[in-house]
């Protein structure tokens, strides 16, 4: 077993891509690069933020830790042990403990279930987790650990709000006794109000339960508020990872700082001055990605490097890393020089 | 095309819409608004009472939620309520001095695109997938202006390079399909621009969008409106879009107007404990993260609404006079006379404080 | 890759958006947030105006259709117990007496009688027992054939569902009288030989709409969610995924079992179905096809209740279509 020390979730140079066939024949005729090359580690009880935008490859990423998609190449690594090099008993074993809440409340949940059966779905695939007669109260004690009424069990999905369903969702993930859950975008389908609650109600479950969490998000204010720790990602490639503080403060990649500053905020009158960017143009075809670096074609800084050279995931600052040639690194830095041409 | 600006977050726009703001009867008039519907379970009033003012020039943004009656209210303005479940019960919509409930339905329906524009949530189901872009665009300068099947190409190509379509030449005849969730915004937003109206009503335009996009999208349209000296009413959930462009707010809940005014003085002073709700469940982007104060409970159930106060099930200023008494729209003491909110504790809600 | 909330429109295959746009990575976040703005119910219209198109669900049309094939159920039933039909009893001094007559032993023949002086409504009591019944059994065979292999093709995909597919285009070009003429010359008619001749011309309807039910079911959230949990294909298909299908199965089995009776009835005409002693429907009619001019009921009721249950099935299928489809749009 690993020490507390060590990651407890690690992903090395994972690659996931998706077959484009043709309509007629079914031959491949490209692939879309879904996920180039991810690597980071996500230590127990730690809350990782993973941001991106369309075609950005962070859902495809969560699918691929979570076993729904298979990767093409690279290793997922959990409590020290990559998960496609295990089969069987202990395959099954080890991804109960990786447990996942979904974005739609209103998809995510069998329909003709009854939230009792919904929840208890996970002790019927895995016997002896929970023993038959303690079903019943281990549900009703999910129900009131997610905040919803505990005789409520027996009613179904649709008789549900939406922030309730997700809540739903949420027992239905912890039934399993998971140590690291994936957050798919968990409140962006919920009204601000209801988003409130949810994202309280997780953080209130990690410090309960020591849970870790990967939390996908495209709206950065939520992640700001979850996450300890933040990683970037753009066309399927991480841009810049740090600390929550480090990312939002004084953010190094040109495609983080344009997403901070395209963030509307409620009340721009008190907050300091930002630096409006807009980025021009559409993100790129994930099929065929630009040469280099993937986020030259909107960069304002972009120069012939940039097109043959792809700039690596390098730590410039103390645990902040970044990708790019030209990193816009903050002015007390002793080590800015790393970059420069 | 567009880089890094400069440009001091904050309201220049409201600055040059102050000017525009003239003393004049204003561009769009509603009074009392009413709109139900008839479903299996009962009679849902989905908007209920609303009145509100649009100057020329002016850019309204309504908040509010699911339930709020939001997008129901810019339906009936454009007459697009649908029919036969849902009526316009009650009330006045009078654009430029006619009341437009008071003619028949045709009479609106000639209005939308000259005069009256909308642009809506997810472009890809407001689109016509059968047809190019170009034709959807062009079709509607051969229906109003009478142009022939050229003419109406070449505007539908200079429409979609004005709102920033790159190549425009060559995209004129893709479908729908082929352009990316962005540049279908900005389709949309070319066909409701195409004819110059002078009142575009924007649905929840950049929802569906990323947050990069929905910068570019609410830049574009900042300058079409100023160009165009357009009137425009914003319908969003996002409190942040709105502190972009809007002049003034309109907040609704289950219905009904709760708060509006100015949208400095509104942010700032949050009269109504929904608003000052709102502003207190987002997660900030600089400063402190603090635990986030919810709103209590559930969106409202418009079938079961309570008496009194409809908010009153999730409100912690609640007393016994808010069940029975329902609050009606008034200036809040102490403030400019165009900021009301529909509370019987006003006060007490401002002396709460803001939150942070 | 991701899909959005599937429109439950049956038996067409469900909506595909994701699949439409080629820029965008299928599996982000502009499918989801698609998704995530249409599932936000519509903002302010409430989930139950979504059936304003309807007064009401169509229960009206329920009710009565339900009570007509109850009503042949019953007659099925216990009308050969009340109206003793033998076979070979043939009584020549009552033959082609028209409906209403007084018998000589007292009672009324109701709708007549027949060639023979078999009383024509006893016939039609057998007749509807006969014809349920295999219309219910060939229901069910065509039913556990057509739904699985809908479920295979629909889950597995790939090499599977492209054999089963052709396998399903090669049945359908097949016309079925060809079909039973084959296999009653071979095997000779009998009851269960109809059976078996229309469970394999009718299982084709039943594996379509499966199929496409499970390729809209699959892609949706919860099945996803119930394979993290650990489940296994088995578990998915039979337990997460099938349930879902039911209500578009039922349905189709209505319109199906019409289908079949109708069938039956015209094998039995054609004398390539139930044997003449057996008096389906079909075979009742067939017996009155010669004296039409002289005495057209012997054809004609038989056939006016064949035609008012099918009817009814038909009815009682679409109303059942209506009643499911908005409440599966509504979550």
């Amino acid at each position: 077993m690993a020490s507390q020390g060590d990651p407890l979730l690690s992903v090395r140079d994972l690659h996931t891509s998706f077959p484009i066939r043709s309509a007629l024949l079914r031959r491949e005729v490209g692939r879309v690069q879904a996920v180039s090359g991810v690597s980071f580690d996500l230590r127990p009880g730690r809350t990782l933020g993973l941001v991106g935008e369309s075609g950005s490859g962070k859902t495809t990423l969560a699918r691929t830790i979570i076993g729904l998609e298979r990767p093409e190449s690279g290793q997922v690594l959990f409590d020290g042990r990559d998960l496609f090099a295990m089969s069987g008993a202990e395959l099954r074993r080890t991804r109960r403990q990786i447990q996942m809440i979904f974005q739609d409340p209103y998809s995510s949940l069998n329909p003709r279930l009854t939230v009792e059966q919904i929840i208890s779905e996970a002790w019927v695939i895995h016997p002896g987790v929970v023993p038959r007669n303690r079903w019943s109260a281990e549900v009703k004690d999910l129900l009131a650990r997610v905040g919803l009424n505990p005789d409520h069990a027996d009613r179904y999905p649709h008789q549900f709000s939406g922030g309730q369903r997700q809540r739903i969702g949420i027992a239905r993930a912890l039934a399993l006794r998971p140590r690291l859950v994936i957050c798919d975008e968990p409140v962006s389908a919920l009204d601000v109000s209801v988003q409130a609650q949810v994202l309280n109600l997780l953080i209130d479950l990690q410090a309960d339960l020591g849970l870790t969490y990967l939390f996908i998000s495209h709206d950065l204010s939520v992640v700001r508020h979850v996450s300890d720790e933040v990683a970037v990602m753009y066309l399927g490639k991480i841009v810049e990872t740090g600390t929550v503080d480090q990312i939002f403060a004084t953010p190094v990649h040109p495609y983080t700082q344009a997403l901070l500053s395209a963030v509307p905020v409620p009340r721009p009158w008190d907050a300091p001055p930002r630096q409006q960017i807009v980025l021009a143009g559409d993100i790129p075809s994930p099929v065929s990605p630009p040469s280099g670096c993937r986020f030259r074609t909107r960069c304002w800084k972009a120069q012939p490097r940039c097109a043959e050279d792809e700039p690596a995931l390098t730590d410039r600052l103390a645990d902040h890393r970044s990708a790019c040639h030209f990193p816009e690194l903050p002015a007390h830095t002793a080590t800015a020089s790393a970059a420069r041409p | 095309m567009d880089n890094a600006r400069d440009n001091a977050m904050g309201n220049a726009s409201t600055a040059a819409a102050a000017d525009c703001v003239v003393a004049t009867r204003p561009l769009l008039s509603v009074r009392d608004l009413t709109v139900q519907f008839r479903t299996r379970a009962g009679t849902i009033t989905a908007v209920d009472g609303v009145s509100f003012d649009l100057a020329e020039g002016e850019t309204l943004a309504v908040l509010g939620e699911t339930g709020s009656g939001k997008s129901v209210m810019a339906q009936a303005l454009m007459g697009l309520v649908p029919r036969p479940a849902g009526r316009v019960t009650g009330g006045q919509i009078v654009y430029d001095g006619t009341d437009l409930l008071s003619r028949p339905l045709s009479y609106t329906r000639k209005l939308c695109g000259t005069e009256l524009a909308m642009v809506f949530q997810d472009p890809l189901s407001s689109l016509n997938p059968v047809f190019r872009v170009g034709a959807q665009i062009g079709e509607l300068f051969r229906r109003h202006r009478g142009a022939s099947r050229a003419e109406a190409r070449r505007k539908a190509i200079e429409l979609m390079d004005r709102v920033g379509i790159p190549a425009a030449a060559r995209r004129v005849d893709d479908y729908p399909h082929q352009f990316s969730g962005g540049m279908r915004q900005r389709v949309m937003i070319a066909m409701a621009l195409a004819l110059r109206p002078r009142l575009l009503i924007a649905d929840e335009p950049t929802t569906a969008l990323d947050v990069t996009v929905q910068a570019q999208i609410m830049a574009l349209l900042a300058e079409l409106k100023a160009e165009h000296r357009m009137s425009l009413i914003l319908i969003t959930h996002d409190l942040g879009l709105v502190a972009g462009v809007a002049d003034r707010v309109m907040v609704m809940y289950a219905g009904r107007v709760v708060e509006t005014g100015g949208l400095r003085e509104v942010y700032e002073t949050l009269a109504h404990p929904y608003t000052r709700g709102l502003m207190a469940s987002i997660p900030a982007l600089q400063g402190q993260r603090e635990r986030l104060t919810p709103i209590a409970g559930s969106p409202p159930d418009l079938l079961r609404l309570p008496g009194g106060c409809s908010f009153q099930p999730r409100c912690r200023f609640a007393t016994d006079i808010c069940r029975i008494r329902r609050p009606e729209l008034a200036p809040v003491p102490g403030r400019p006379e165009s900021h009301r909110a529909a509370c019987h504790h006003v006060e007490e809600v401002i002396a709460h404080g803001v939150p942070g | 890759m991701r899909m959005d909330r599937a429109t439950e429109r049956m038996p067409h295959i469900a909506d595909d958006r994701a699949a439409v746009d080629p820029v965008v990575d299928p599996a982000d976040r502009s499918a989801g947030s698609t998704r995530s703005a249409a599932t936000r119910p519509a903002d302010d219209m409430p989930p139950a105006a979504e059936g304003r198109r309807r007064g009401r669900p169509g229960g009206v049309r329920i009710v009565c259709s339900l009570l007509v094939v109850a009503s042949y159920v019953v007659a099925a039933v216990i009308g050969p117990v009340l109206l003793k039909y033998d076979p070979v009893a043939t009584d020549l001094s009552v033959r082609l007496k028209p409906p209403g007559t007084r018998l000589p032993d007292g009672s009324i023949a109701v709708f007549g009688t027949d060639q023979v002086g078999q009383d024509v409504l006893a016939q039609m009591a057998q007749g509807a027992r006969v014809s349920i019944t295999v219309g219910v059994a060939t229901l069910v065979l065509a039913g556990l054939i057509g739904v699985s292999f809908g479920l295979l093709a629909g889950y597995f995909g790939g090499w599977l569902d492209a054999v089963l597919m052709r396998l399903a285009d090669i049945q359908l070009t097949f016309p079925s009288i060809l079909l039973a003429i084959f296999i009653a010359s071979i095997l000779g008619p009998s009851v269960v030989n109809v059976v078996i001749v229309l469970a394999i011309s009718n299982w084709v309807t039943f594996a379509r709409v499966t199929r496409s039910q499970v390729l809209g079911i699959k892609r949706r959230d919860f099945v996803d969610a119930t394979r993290t949990l650990g489940a296994r294909t088995w578990h998915l298909v039979i337990r997460t995924i099938l349930p879902s299908c039911t209500a578009s199965i039922l349905v189709v089995a209505t319109v199906v079992l019409g289908h079949v009776i109708l069938a039956e009835a015209s094998l039995s005409f054609l004398g390539l179905g139930t044997p003449a002693s057996t008096p389906s429907w079909g075979v009742t009619i067939a017996n009155g096809r010669d004296y039409l001019s002289n005495a057209w009921w012997i054809s004609t009721i038989p056939g006016i209740g064949l035609a008012v249950l099918v009817i009814s099935f038909g009815v009682l299928g679409d109303a059942l279509r209506d009643r499911f489809d908005p409440r599966m749009k509504s979550l």
